[in-house]
């Protein structure tokens, strides 16, 4: 009896919590189902609607009225107009070599001397050799130097004073006026030597060389990442190894193109050569030996003196000798880049 | 560039210092990392900083950025001589010998002491000639081809490569190009390898794999790496260095906070700046 009495009011209030949870279990299912389906009309309602409301479609659209559109097109049309312009005169000289050079084209003119005045028939032989000679003297002169220079300059810390005088000088010469080359070849080796000769234009070539050669060589070492620098020093290369092994295969590429256009650039020039090589109407090295301190012939001298004279042979083989000046630059350039592509892929 | 040395290292006090009454203690510690105080030109860039580095044992120096982990890894091969205006108060015995003494040629230190870097940095030349470079430079007369096959291996790059030898090095993907730089760090059989974030620029699947090779090459060499990754110092990192930045002089100077076992720091920090970086509670 004393356990059954208890019992009543317990099962009272099991039943009332029991009735509670219930009421309360309605009510959320209700709050759920009503909150349920106000979402479903609000998901409804925003399905209907256009998601792009309010936005102008005239705006985005592409229309020629606009100024900016119009403006921008314009714009290009002139930039291409522009570029075909600046291809003319270079297509035109190109066209103007091939047609008049072209035609005198034979193996004769690579075998032969430089004809005299009325005569027929002849060639410019010794002026491409002679041309070849003084171009790689110059060569043998600049390119190691100015690589060299080059490595001295990107490795020399940013406040160097020897540095940024070098650099301003290489700068300054980029653009000295080829004809003082000449003049200052003149002075310091023609007169001091005695007479006209290879050496003293190939000097000539060379201080036009020198400074394409050195700022080339330098922005192209500068260009290495300093990641690869860091990574040979670090696995305890000296410098010099680091320069030799790591900097200067890297940068070859460029270190190339700088020399061929500084090549380029010196095989084409009249105005030192003037000064230095004169010219000559026979071979540079006679009964097999080749002489140096001569009269050199050059290709550039020779157009230049041919170009002028009255007789329409000499006035031929100039166009001729001047397309195939042209030919060799593009020989010595399409060397070169192969030569960079191959390091490349290496 | 004068690497300040305090008067208590010059090489005789050294000698005494590093006596033999500390060596059988410390048989096993092969680099002995003290730094006073390191600045770069003005700035004070590290500060009481002292890491034993265990031999066949790989040591973590974990922190915040700008705490000078990097800087106090770049000196353990004098990297940090490559840096204007750097100046160094302390020392870092490797076997017992400062490697700031003045007689000691910081080239020759960094053939025994070799680094990886954080960006992977292949030489722009073939596979090949990568591994070989450090032969090359050290005038290895013997077979290289063999050497650089070695290499290859213990890096665990070896058959990936080896039909294509003569490929380019950045030909390769990155994770293989780090492996490259680990494969061209050992060919020269250095002593201590230092990496310097090795996988910050991998993704995942590299990251483990260069973890891995961290694992095995333990056993051969020893390893001193910095990263920002947590979770990696703890899974490969026998012993762990937490260091952090201290603004209360005005500048941000780097300072060793905690050194000692990775699982103990990481599973109990004895420091409340530790606590609070590897729980995450600051950036």
């Amino acid at each position: 009896m004393s356990d059954e009495r208890p019992a009543p009011p317990k099962e009272g209030k099991r039943e009332r919590l029991l009735h509670r949870v219930e009421a309360e279990a309605g009510a959320l299912e209700h709050r759920v189902e009503s909150e349920g389906e106000a979402f479903l009309h609000r998901a409804e309602a925003e399905a209907g609607k256009n998601p792009f409301e309010g936005v102008d479609f005239s705006e985005l659209e592409l229309s020629l009225y606009r100024p900016r559109t119009l403006f921008s097109i314009i714009l290009s049309w002139i930039v291409t107009g522009m570029t075909l312009l600046a291809l003319v005169p270079l297509f035109a000289v190109l066209w103007m070599l091939i047609w008049r050079g072209g035609q005198k084209l034979s193996v004769a003119l690579f075998t032969q001397l430089p004809p005299a005045p009325l005569e027929q028939g002849g060639g410019f032989g010794n002026a491409i050799i002679g041309t070849l000679i003084m171009v790689g003297i110059a060569s043998i002169i600049t390119v190691p130097l100015g690589i060299l220079t080059g490595v001295y300059l990107a490795q020399a810390p940013g406040e160097s004073k020897l540095a940024s005088a070098v650099r301003f000088s290489a700068k300054v010469l980029t653009g000295f006026p080829s004809i003082l080359a000449g003049v200052f070849a003149y002075g310091a080796i023609v007169l001091v030597t005695g007479g006209y000769s290879a050496v003293a234009g190939g000097i000539a070539l060379s201080i036009l060389m020198l400074p394409t050669i050195i700022l080339t060589s330098e922005n192209a070492i500068a260009m290495v990442p300093a990641k690869m620098k860091e990574a040979s020093i670090g696995m305890g290369a000296t410098g010099a190894q680091t320069v030799w092994m790591v900097l200067l295969p890297t940068a070859m590429p460029g270190i190339l193109t700088g020399i061929m256009l500084a090549v380029a650039r010196a095989a084409g020039e009249t105005a030192p050569l003037l000064f230095t090589a004169l010219f000559s109407n026979y071979w540079i090295a006679s009964s097999g030996r080749l002489n140096l301190m001569q009269p050199t012939a050059s290709l550039a001298v020779l157009i230049y003196n041919f170009s002028g004279m009255p007789f329409k042979n000499q006035v031929e083989l100039a166009w001729a000798a001047a397309l195939v000046l042209v030919v060799l630059v593009l020989i010595v350039n399409l060397i070169g880049q192969s030569l960079s592509r191959q390091q490349v892929q290496q | 560039m004068a690497t300040g040395m305090s008067p208590g290292t010059s090489p005789k006090l050294d000698k005494t210092a590093g006596g033999p009454p500390q060596v059988p203690a410390k048989a096993d510690v092969i680099m002995d990392c003290d730094i006073k105080e390191l600045y770069y030109g003005t700035f004070k860039a590290v500060r009481d900083t002292q890491i034993p580095i265990k031999k066949n044992a790989i040591t973590a120096f974990i922190g915040p950025s700008g705490c000078g982990k990097s800087t106090v890894l770049r000196c353990l091969n004098r990297m940090n001589d490559l840096v204007r205006g750097f100046r160094f108060n302390g020392h870092v015995k490797y076997r017992g010998k400062d490697i700031y003494d003045p007689a000691i040629d910081p080239v020759a230190v960094r053939r025994y002491i070799g680094m990886v870097f954080q960006q992977p940095n292949p030489f722009a030349t073939s596979i090949f000639n990568n591994v070989a470079f450090g032969l090359r430079i050290n005038n290895y007369k013997g077979n290289k081809t063999e050497k650089v096959e070695q290499a290859l291996k213990r890096a665990a790059i070896w058959d990936e490569v080896k039909d294509k030898l003569h490929n380019s090095g950045l030909s390769l993907s990155g994770g293989q190009q780090q492996r490259l730089c680990i494969a061209r760090a050992v060919a020269t059989d250095p002593e201590v390898l230092l990496m310097d974030e090795p996988c910050s620029a991998l993704d995942p699947i590299a990251t483990r794999k260069i973890e891995e090779l961290m694992l095995e090459l333990k056993e051969r060499y020893t390893i001193a790496i910095v990263t920002h990754n947590l979770q990696q110092a703890q899974r490969v990192a026998d012993k762990t260095g937490f260091l952090y930045v201290d603004t209360s002089q005005g500048g941000r100077t780097g300072y060793l906070v905690e050194f000692g076992d990775s699982k103990e720091m990481f599973e109990n920090p004895k420091e409340k700046h530790t606590r609070e970086y590897i729980r995450g509670e600051f950036s």
